[in-house]
């Protein structure tokens, strides 16, 4: 019993003293690597790498992210916010200051070396219908709306650097809310009507091989002699097709802006408004060459849309393959001052139907 | 003149959401809006990390660059402050912003959000009187001379704010402490000269 005690106090003993020299051992094999600072910096801060900067920079937001803010759909860096900022505020403002006020200078200039385009022959007196009393009362709102929504889209865009020096705190506050607030109801009405007002008018404005030559000629905008045309000449239905592609486009865009109540994400807005002011200025530049040749720009253009009616020999000479088709239905200018009392009741024939 | 920051440690923060909480009771900000959030990455994962983010009052703010009205404007000292009457709630500074702060109490129909709110660094806004600025804005520490609550409340002071020197100074001692094998400078391209010690004794 005693030996085998013996025995077993030994290898107990023998034991401990293995145990104590294998920690001995690995004691100083982890005092080693302690030693080792690159190691441990290595090791010591996981987490905030390139790697993960570069996910932040992309505004990745993987299945484990997680944000405090209640109903939150942010990323923690909002990298596009500069991009559209960038865009806005280098490109979209100084190039369209520039197409805007370059046009107007480019129809200053025009008058001014041209001037009025006259009719070649004196007018004979007798009158074609061209615009109806629906498409006109269309014609003129989706007009006035138009500029109004261009004034006010300007004043968003340009007002502070332009108008701003000229108020004071209280007058600028209450203009400029009243500048969004029509800008943003009557938005939505504009984009309705011009969508009526192009389908009403899209059977004029299907292209015809006859455009072509009328571009090739310049539209006959200078020097005597006109291209054909049918009822709406070339330079008309671009007008027409960029308010259906441009236009729609504008319209599409600002709905997306004006009603953030569907939850749409901050970039689907970004990119909304980049379209927004592009089209819009873009439209806005080429709405002053509508508006100048509608106007001054052309003797006999006015007054088809405010009476309807146009002469015959402005028909004859703007829109000659029109007019072959519609001359048997002239009338007498006498015999419309006579009609228009009759069909309008007392009032005298008001020149805006 | 001083320039005030916030910065974030993102190796102390431990999501506990006291920032969150010290703002909204400090400023009474309106219902829906939260003026600092905590974001975490990861979440879960031995790599995660935890952030507070707030308006970070940048130098070249895009939120005043962009706004169309002059609501937003910079204090001489870097302070982002916005003035309620001058907004009409267009939402630009919250597309341009980069960290989420502009928030807009109302997201309805024909664009109506209302007035913006944002972090204002607990230095309240324009306003005629003290009342009106504490209904508009929230509190004005820095006019008594105190921090943002959200960073004096920190508990594990990750969030620091303060005069852009000092706090830069605190973390440069905090990473000096915690070592950082490129001296803290990621893509350092002296990262083994300027290599840290690390101090396993020293965490920060």
């Amino acid at each position: 019993m005693s030996i085998s005690m013996t025995h077993a106090g030994a290898a107990r003993r023998f034991l401990t003293l293995l145990v104590l020299l294998a920690g001995l051992v690995l004691s100083s094999l982890a005092l080693a690597q302690e030693a080792d600072p690159g190691r441990e910096a290595a090791f010591a801060v996981p987490a905030v790498d390139a790697d993960l900067w570069r996910q932040v920079k992309a505004g990745e937001t993987g299945p484990n992210y997680r944000d405090s803010r209640a109903e939150s759909t942010y990323n923690l860096v909002n990298a596009s916010g500069e991009t559209w900022r960038q865009i806005r505020e280098r490109w979209i403002s100084p190039f369209g200051a520039i197409a805007v006020l370059g046009m107007i200078a480019a129809i200053a200039l025009f008058y001014l070396l041209v001037g009025r385009k006259k009719l070649d022959e004196p007018r004979t007196g007798r009158k074609l219908l061209r615009w109806s009393l629906v498409v006109r009362s269309l014609h003129w709102t989706v007009a006035t709306l138009f500029i109004l929504l261009a004034l006010t889209g300007l004043n968003l865009a340009y007002g502070k650097t332009l108008l701003r020096p000229l108020f004071g705190d209280g007058a600028w506050a209450a203009m400029m809310s009243g500048t969004k607030l029509i800008h943003n109801y009557l938005g939505p009405l504009f984009g309705i009507l011009l969508v009526i007002l192009l389908l009403r008018l899209l059977s004029h404005n299907i292209p015809k091989a006859h455009d072509l030559q009328w571009f090739a000629k310049g539209g006959g905008l200078v020097g005597k002699g006109h291209p054909d045309a049918g009822f709406a000449n070339g330079g008309e239905k671009v007008w027409y097709w960029l308010l259906a592609t441009a236009g729609l486009a504008v319209i599409a865009s600002g709905f997306v802006l004006d009603f953030p109540n569907y939850g749409q994400a901050r970039d689907t807005m970004q990119w909304a408004s980049i379209i927004h002011a592009v089209g819009a200025l873009g439209l806005t530049a080429v709405a002053l060459g509508h508006i100048y040749i509608g106007t001054v720009g052309t003797e006999g253009s006015l007054e088809g849309m405010t009476t309807g009616y146009v002469d015959e020999s402005w028909a004859k000479e703007h829109h000659n393959l029109w007019y072959e088709e519609v001359k048997d239905q002239a009338i007498p200018e006498e015999q419309l001052a006579e009609q228009r009392p009759a069909a309008e009741g007392e009032t005298p024939a008001p020149r805006s139907g | 003149m001083a320039t005030m920051k916030f910065m974030c440690d993102a190796e102390r923060c431990i999501e506990c959401n006291g920032c969150v909480t010290a703002c909204k009771n400090a400023n009474e900000v309106e219902w829906g809006v939260q003026r600092r959030r905590v974001v975490t990455l990861n979440d879960g994962e031995p790599s995660e990390v935890s952030i507070s983010v707030a308006c970070m009052h940048c130098d070249d703010a895009p939120c005043i660059a962009v706004c169309p009205t002059e609501t937003l404007y910079q204090r001489d000292d870097g302070i982002v402050l916005h003035d309620k009457d001058l907004c009409i709630g267009c939402g630009y500074c919250l597309y341009a912003c980069p960290f989420g702060a502009p928030q807009f109490p109302k997201q309805n129909a024909f664009g109506e959000r209302g007035k913006m709110d944002k972090c204002t660094f607990c230095a309240g806004g324009p306003a005629e009187t003290k009342e009106e600025e504490y209904q508009k804005y929230g509190a004005n520490r820095i006019a008594e001379g105190k921090l943002p609550l959200c960073a004096e409340m920190c508990s594990t002071k990750a969030l620091l704010a303060g005069d852009a020197q000092e706090v830069a100074d605190i973390f440069r001692q905090r990473v000096v402490q915690r070592g950082h094998k490129d001296g803290g400078w990621s893509g350092n391209p002296r990262a083994e000269a300027d290599s840290l010690a690390y101090d396993a004794t020293q965490q920060g």
